[in-house]
């Protein structure tokens, strides 16, 4: 009986190697696809267990973790409540975290690598692990002002610091409470997320970076760009401005709005044009200077398509496919495919403002430790350099002439100079308009430029946008002492 | 495996071979050194402090071992010096995560019940049974005689949670428990001993018809039709326990560890094709036919289809193990709470996340050094009940583990089976530390050199009653 019995040694090896692989499999092929698994709750509760890391603006902590008595050590709270709720997110048991709630994750719950050395240090002191803290480059109030100039409209609204690319508010509109989100009560948190997901616009979306709309003239500035780059023109350049212009190759006609006149003479200088936004000078602008030089300049201000990592991953921006020339004419004035997110407007202004450089827009200003120690500090960078120096000063000077003589007079600051552009970008048949508003301040020396994206305002960019923008700026302005 | 250098016959005449006593007993300090090293961990990690009853818990899981070691070293002195002390450890290793899940359940307040210590009282009693076991049983092939008997007691053991209302034998859609008065018994755990028993000595009597009598097609060697009938038997029996007790684990236990002992005893291959397709045919029909069966294998398919029903306790053990990976979250670093009925069936895939795939593997070879000293006792000893019923024996602890930790683990169907030794539950520790002081008692005479006067040489394949009559 030997025989058969070494034989069943050597199954019993084999049957057990065979428990050994598949236990190599889940625990080593598998094991992130099984720990990230949404339906495994133990990271989760790892992290709750942690004094996760505090959000912070201007010294206050707009996202922090409380100890409680049950089993989930720690409570997330926003005692701002819905003020910041499109830049922090949420952090929630049943629906993971949102916007720098898990963009920063790995700092707030402490297992970021830059806070390892102080991690191998809590082993053997026996502390108890806790988060990193993320400081926003936020302005209090430029927040505050934001908020208070959505309130009651869908919309949206991004400032930066032209010089840094640092993000000095960011606002979304309708807002939602994060802490209903992320407290240790699922049937609540159901409950709210229910009624989150009853109303028409979901107040979750960040309609600042994570979607794109029609930028109607707003776009007008980067044609410009593109028409000044080329050497041929300049702001006092005599363009065609005609009432009405039919697109190459259709029997479409293009109509200024309202069906008004730009000029008496069918013609106007640059800077009239786009401080009166005129749509047939625009659209005759963008095929003349023709489909490369357009897309090329949206494309050096960041319209490429491509998000960006702010450090949450926004939507992109692009000027979308131009298949003719009459669809260039109608892409010249903001309309058909081109799409931005109010971010991307936003870094429109800066780039102008910041003598042609565009600076990356970055919302972490610092990381810090448990004890505060800064372990790291944000390093502004430039992104691209769409326009010299030289174009950006004929765009100022127009910009400031679209807010002292033209269309965006509502954003005008007393004591300021302002450069913007106005936008109004149709939507749909008897669907109210988007109304858009970009500008900087002050002109001769910008501090922050602004993008205010209202969505279905029904008026212009000028009577419901720039107004926000303006007061934006000012509370910026005036914070600083300026 | 036993190589000849190893094999005790082989020593030269007059020598007497080395009986390991104190190699066990330094083996056994070690595995209660480590069982105490990681209640410890446990104790520190969760709460902060050593808890007061550890030097309780620790003097009396050694106490246990001492009194297991003298007793082997007074009443079976050649025992194999690997078995215990393996099963120490495992033990160990099961003390201490039930108690670390105990610890859990008093965190969440979900439960206020400690099953550590009722577990620590089970293995005493299953000590006390391997002390008697050792002491009572001086020949292992005393048990041959009692063969019929203990057939009959495992068939009415097996049967009787089938026959017995769902609400004193049925946990979890297996109707394989008895509960009575606070105290759930698996009596299947038991029966699977007596009828391995029965098993080594019916073939031993039977195995020369069962081996020759036969045809010779297509190069296998075919059984005559009439000699179909124990397998058949046994195979009837393992497909009603599938059916009235819905318990996949003890069918398969049942059936692979008969048609093994078959194949060990007439060294033909054919029964083991035989076997596989009589099971293969069976579990197919049932699968057509039952609705459970069906559900059972189609979470097992797909596990993560059923995440919230029938697949919830194997994707909540997957994401343990996979939570664990290579090193684990350390003892009580993890959440193996969060896996329903860790303490008995998923213990498995508790050690996993905590301890991480060495860990896992860890334990997975020390059952092999379990299984395969036990293989090897069959090897050596010189007679043909006491081989087979070795082999029987170690093969079943084997193919226990494979079923169990196949199933946490997704390689096969889900079963009721427990993880012997390490899991949470009475009948099954207790069984198995029967089982193991049969293993101890037969390698302690595989390895004792043969008595001076040398026995009337007794052919092998002869009937055990005459053996026994010496």
């Amino acid at each position: 009986m030997n025989a058969p019995l070494r034989r069943v040694a050597i199954s019993v090896l084999v049957l057990f190697t065979l428990l050994i692989v598949n236990v190599n499999y889940i625990q080593v092929v598998r094991s992130d696809e099984l720990r990230e698994d949404s339906g495994n709750t133990r990271v989760l509760t790892e992290e709750y267990s942690r004094e996760r890391g505090s959000i912070v603006v201007d010294g206050t902590e707009v996202a922090l973790s409380v100890p409680t008595q049950d089993t989930l050590k720690y409570l997330r709270q926003y005692p701002q409540g819905p003020v910041y709720a499109a830049v922090t997110g949420y952090y929630s048991l049943l629906y993971n975290s949102a916007q720098m709630e898990r963009a920063v994750n790995d700092v707030l719950a402490g297992s970021d690598a830059r806070l390892f050395t102080r991690r191998i240090a809590d082993l053997f002191t026996g502390r108890d692990p806790a988060g990193g803290d993320v400081v926003l480059t936020l302005d209090a109030g430029v927040q505050e002002a934001a908020m208070a100039g959505l309130e009651g409209v869908t919309g949206a609204v991004v400032a930066l610091d032209p010089s840094t690319g640092a993000v000095l508010g960011m606002a979304s509109t309708p807002t939602y409470d994060p802490a209903q989100l992320s407290s240790h009560d699922p049937d609540a948190i159901r409950a709210y997320a229910a009624e989150l997901d009853a109303q028409e616009q979901d107040p979750r979306l960040n309609r600042a970076t994570q979607d794109n709309y029609p930028p109607g003239s707003v776009f007008k500035v980067i044609v410009s760009a593109a028409a000044l780059s080329t050497g041929e023109y300049t702001p006092d350049t005599v363009i065609p401005a005609p009432d009405l212009l039919t697109l190459p190759g259709t029997s479409t006609t293009l109509e200024n709005f309202g069906g008004s006149s730009c000029s008496s003479s069918q013609e106007q200088s640059l800077i009239d044009a786009l401080t009166i936004s005129c749509n047939t000078a625009f659209a005759q602008l963008g095929i003349d200077l023709g489909e490369d030089r357009v897309r090329e300049m949206a494309e050096a201000f960041g319209m490429d398509g491509e998000g960006l990592e702010i450090p949450m991953t926004t939507a992109g921006s692009s000027v979308g496919d131009i298949e003719s020339e009459a669809a260039l004419g109608q892409s010249s004035i903001g309309q058909r495919d081109v799409r931005m997110t109010p971010l991307q407007a936003a870094m429109v202004a800066s780039a102008v403002a910041n003598d042609g450089t565009l600076m990356t827009p970055y919302l972490v200003d610092q990381v810090r430790a448990p004890d505060l120690t800064v372990i790291d500090q944000a390093d502004p960078e430039e992104l691209s350099e769409p326009v010299t120096p030289e174009v950006a000063g004929q765009l100022t000077e127009m910009m400031e002439s679209v807010v002292a003589n033209g269309s965006g007079r509502a954003a005008r600051i007393p004591g300021t100079a302002v450069a913007g552009k106005t936008g109004t970008a149709q939507v749909a048949e008897d669907v109210p308009d988007h109304n858009w508003f970009i500008g900087f301040a002050p002109a001769d020396d910008p501090r922050i430029a602004v993008a205010v994206f209202v969505a279905n305002g029904g008026g212009t960019g000028g009577d419901v946008s720039a107004p926000i923008a303006g007061d934006v700026m000012q509370a910026y302005l005036e914070g600083q002492g300026g | 495996m036993a190589g000849p250098t190893t094999d005790p016959r082989a020593a030269a005449p007059g020598t007497v071979p080395p009986k390991r006593r104190n190699t066990e007993l330094a083996l056994l300090g070690f595995a209660v050194l480590i069982t105490l090293a990681a209640q410890s961990i446990v104790d520190i990690t969760i709460t902060g402090s050593l808890r007061a009853e550890l030097a309780t818990f620790g003097g009396w899981f050694a106490a246990l071992w001492v009194v297991v070691h003298l007793v082997v070293r007074r009443f079976a002195p050649y025992a194999d010096p690997l078995l215990l002390p393996a099963v120490a450890v495992l033990t160990g290793l099961g003390l201490t995560m039930i108690h670390r899940l105990d610890l859990a359940g008093l965190q969440d307040g979900e439960t206020t019940r400690e099953d550590a210590p009722v577990q620590l009282l089970w293995a005493t009693i299953g000590v006390v049974l391997f002390v008697a076991v050792v002491v009572v049983l001086r020949d292992h092939r005393v048990l041959s005689r009692f063969a019929y008997t203990l057939g009959l007691v495992g068939l009415v053991l097996l049967a009787l949670p089938a026959v017995l209302p769902a609400s004193i034998s049925e946990v979890y859609g297996a109707k394989i428990w008895i509960r009575v008065a606070g105290f759930s018994i698996q009596p299947g755990e038991f029966a699977k001993i007596c009828l391995i028993v029965f098993f080594a000595a019916y073939l031993v009597d039977k195995r020369d018809v069962l081996a020759l009598a036969s045809r010779r097609v297509a190069g296998l060697e075919i059984p005559r039709a009439r000699d179909l009938g124990p397998v058949l038997a046994v195979w009837v029996v393992s497909i009603l326990v599938l059916v009235f007790e819905r318990d996949l684990g003890s069918s398969l236990l049942l059936f692979g560890i008969f048609v093994v002992m078959l194949y060990v005893a007439t060294e033909r291959a054919s029964w083991l094709l035989i076997g596989l397709g009589l099971f293969a045919g069976g579990a197919f029909i049932a699968y057509q036919v039952f609705g459970h069966v069906q559900v059972r294998v189609d979470t097992w398919l797909d596990p993560f289809a059923y995440r919230d029903e029938g697949g919830y306790q194997l994707v909540q053990s997957l994401f343990g193990l996979g939570t664990g990976g290579l090193f684990g979250a350390g003892l009580g670093g993890g959440r193996p709470d969060q896996v329903p009925v860790a303490k008995s069936d998923f213990i498995a895939s508790a050690l996993g996340e905590e301890l991480g795939l060495f860990g896992l593997v860890a334990v997975i070879v020390i059952y092999l050094v379990l299984v395969e000293r036990g293989l090897r006792t069959s090897l050596v000893v010189r007679d043909a009940f006491g081989k087979l019923l070795a082999g029987g024996l170690a093969f079943a602890v084997a193919w226990q583990l494979f079923v169990v930790l196949g199933g946490v683990t997704g390689l096969l169907p889900l079963t009721g089976l427990t993880t012997p030794f390490v899991a949470y539950g009475g009948s099954s520790l207790v069984a198995n530390f029967g089982l193991v002081a049969i293993l101890v008692r037969i390698s302690d005479a595989a390895r004792r050199p043969a008595a001076p006067p040398a026995p009337p040489k007794t052919a092998i394949g002869e009937a055990p009653t005459e053996v026994v009559s010496r």
